[in-house]
């Protein structure tokens, strides 16, 4: 489904290399130390960061030079992923059409989505008078309406506590498998990863390891991730 | 982004043109330079005292007001500050014909020195220009201050607390330092704003004695239409201008901020009765004259002939216009510097150097073989009205701009928002509140504008301030007093209707 291939990002002394291959509907938990390029990698798939050599292939279809918004790839952002002057309804309807002009059929779908993540009751209000988890809840329902293949998720619930975090994983994991998403999710947290992530990739010393199974990666952990766990 | 790049590239194309290509204009009319007059030395050596003696003035005063109003709590201080930033979108000539009525011949000042048979002042030269530059500056220079003792940490007062400091240290540690920091700032946007002054020279001054630059444009222009000896004096402002422009890459040139002046800061507390004739002093001198307008005016704002209303009916809709092109071109220019280059940002600040009667005798220059002068006086005044405002404009909302695409840029990119959607979703929300006090601002502005306009208009094309200027050289006084009621009355509604717009429902 996506395809990194032959990937070298090389700016001001910080290299990333990426070769990797996902199969469709794996989800994947992307682990490695602070600053070793968790983050560029997932900008470079959803086209804020463009690599210096290399293909990324989505869906048989090189999007290496697509522009973030023409892929289709959802990213979830640590922080900044609604627009505070716009109501909920506003901020999930920008995901189906930008210039918020919704056909009826289009309000149905957008009302779906609504109900999906049972924000019906505060459609009307702005985000910054909901929860923590409301509003991560928002942005959930933003990628359940949006066409798009791909959810990345740069670590979007790191200021919510253990148990509303479980509970959105739980709710990200629902909706990949309803949507038939690929999904990568950058954790700083094996439990996080064991729970919603089959696969893992090791992103270290500027270097992008191979996928493999999240379990088995935590049993025998390779050298390059015992120190930093 | 195509249309903000064309969009902004039009519009510093304009400023350019406004800016150096009605120079141009001007300057080719120059038949030969053979030295400056007499009265041409005159000239500049009373621009450039007069703006000196202004600053000046207004800085010493400014220090012992910003310290007393910073220190001490009373009843009316908050409303004090508040209507310190008043000046700013107060008409120059309400403002002179409020300190004629306290300064004046016939004013409270000489009333009460005849009370003890003494002479009355004189306002009229040097003083009188003086005056009005204090009455507009002092404020400026105090809020200015203002921002100057409040960027003093809190911490550095509880050490000298700490350390037994005497009044004379507090002074000499904390106070001269931020003191010579900001003192010189102020100083050189003050002298400038002096220098380019027109409206209180002409009202004010004249003669060879009391006349700036830009005042002596406008008379061999309207008078003796010497468009050769316009060129000259024209290269003078400008080079005026150029020299300030450059003195400020060495000084900065402070930043105005509206809000959060009000706190209170602990300097030691000596020296209660000098705060107070100082605070007292300022309010006074700065309430009085516009109470004046109120009582004089209110007799005969309702009996003004029709004139007066018809020429109400055209400032306002310079000053709609006006601000609603500035508010256009401000945003253009800003996102030409947030989504293509820096550079040009520079360009968007050159009209604070530019002469607005310089760029009306270019565009005169430019179209009276075609058009007859007294119709492209409204145009002329909204189109420089405008350009004057596009730095006031930059400067409020360029950082917000920046903030914007800085917070939420990547997710409006992810979200496939561009154009007319990106700007109706994402910043068009976000910074009504910016251009909703440009708007009031530059309307405030252009409806107080005494400058292009007096250049060609005729009694048909001309606008509220002008005509104050007639009934007052004309010496109808009462009328005169109730037309700038009036003028002061539509000068701040349209500021507060624009302010208060940009603020409605703006709960983000």
């Amino acid at each position: 489904m996506l395809t990194l291939s032959s990937i070298v990002y090389d700016v001001n002394k910080f290299r990333l290399g990426a070769d990797f291959r996902l199969p469709k509907s794996s989800r994947v938990a992307i682990i490695g130390p602070s600053g070793a390029g968790k983050s560029t990698l997932l900008s470079i798939i959803s086209g804020f960061t463009k690599p210096c050599s290399g293909r990324v292939i989505l869906d048989n279809k090189d999007i290496t030079l697509f522009a973030p918004g023409q892929r289709k790839v959802t990213t979830l952002f640590q922080d900044g992923n609604l627009f505070p002057h716009l109501t909920v309804e506003q901020n999930i309807a920008l995901g189906i059409r930008p210039d918020l002009r919704l056909s009826s059929s289009q309000i149905l779908l957008l009302e779906a989505a609504i109900k999906r993540v049972g924000l019906s009751d505060f459609s009307k209000r702005k985000p910054n008078t909901l929860s923590g988890g409301q509003q991560s809840r928002i942005s959930l329902a933003r990628a359940l309406v949006r066409d798009c293949l791909l959810l990345l998720l740069d670590e979007p619930f790191s200021a919510l506590g253990p148990a509303l975090k479980s509970e959105m994983l739980g709710l990200v994991k629902d909706i990949s498998i309803e949507k038939d998403l690929v999904l990568l999710f950058v954790t700083h947290d094996p439990e996080d990863a064991k729970q919603i992530c089959d696969l893992s990739v090791v992103v270290a010393e500027g270097n992008v390891y191979p996928p493999v199974c999240t379990t088995e990666l935590f049993l025998n952990p390779p050298e390059i991730l015992k120190a930093y766990l | 982004m195509r249309l903000s790049f064309v969009g902004g590239l039009i519009v510093i194309s304009l400023i350019i043109f406004l800016t150096f290509g009605t120079l141009l204009a001007v300057t080719f009319r120059m038949e030969g330079f053979s030295g400056l007059a007499r009265y041409d030395w005159a000239v500049i050596k009373f621009t450039f005292l007069q703006a000196f003696i202004s600053a000046l003035t207004s800085l010493i005063l400014a220090i012992p007001i910003s310290r007393a109003l910073v220190r001490r709590n009373f009843i009316g201080r908050r409303i004090l500050i508040t209507l310190l930033g008043a000046p700013f979108i107060l008409p120059v000539i309400v403002a002179i014909l409020g300190l004629i009525a306290v300064f004046g011949r016939t004013g409270l000042v000489s009333d009460f020195l005849g009370f003890f048979n003494l002479k009355p002042l004189p306002l009229y030269g040097l003083q009188g220009v003086i005056i009005a530059h204090v009455f507009f500056n002092l404020p400026l220079a105090v809020r200015l201050l203002l921002q100057g003792w409040l960027s003093i940490p809190a911490e550095r007062f509880r050490l000298g607390h700490a350390l037994n400091f005497s009044p004379l240290n507090f002074f000499k540690y904390l106070e001269v330092p931020m003191l010579t920091r900001f003192v010189p700032g102020a100083f050189l946007l003050i002298f400038l704003i002096c220098t380019t002054s027109f409206a209180v020279a002409l009202a004010l001054g004249g003669g060879p004695k009391a006349t700036t630059v830009e005042l002596s444009i406008y008379q061999a222009f309207r008078f003796e239409f010497d468009l050769s000896r316009v060129a000259v004096l024209a290269l003078i402002q400008f080079l005026i201008c150029g020299l300030i422009a450059i003195l400020s890459f060495w000084i900065a040139l402070p930043t105005y901020q509206g809000s959060g002046l009000d706190r209170v800061i602990p300097i030691n507390f000596q020296g209660r009765i000098v705060d107070f004739i100082f605070i007292l002093g300022s309010a006074l001198f700065l309430i009085l004259p516009l109470f004046m307008i109120v009582f004089r005016g209110s007799h005969s704002l309702f009996l003004l002939p029709e004139a007066i209303f018809m020429a109400a009916f055209r400032s306002i809709c310079v000053a709609l216009f006006a601000s609603l092109l500035t508010v256009v071109m401000g945003l253009f220019v800003a996102s030409l510097l947030v989504y293509h280059s820096k550079k040009f940002e520079i360009i968007g600040y050159l009209p604070i150097a530019a002469s607005p009667l310089v760029i009306g005798v270019g565009l005169f220059i430019m179209s009276y073989q075609w058009m007859d002068p007294a119709r492209i006086a409204l145009p002329a005044a909204v189109l420089i009205n405008a350009l004057m405002c596009v730095p006031f404009v930059l400067r409020a909302i360029l950082p917000t701009f920046i903030d914007i695409e800085k917070n939420y840029g990547r997710l409006a990119d992810s979200l496939r928002m561009s154009g007319w959607t990106r700007f109706r979703w994402l910043l068009w929300p976000r910074l009504r509140r910016s251009v909703g006090f440009c708007m009031g601002l530059a309307a405030a502005l252009s409806m107080g504008d005494l400058g292009v306009i007096a250049l060609f208009a005729d009694p048909n094309h001309s606008t509220l301030p002008l005509e104050i200027y007639r009934l007052m050289t004309a010496y109808r006084m009462n009328d005169a007093y109730g037309a700038a009621l009036l003028l002061l009355l539509l000068s701040v509604s349209l500021f507060w209707i624009f302010d208060r717009g940009g603020r409605l429902d703006a709960n983000s």
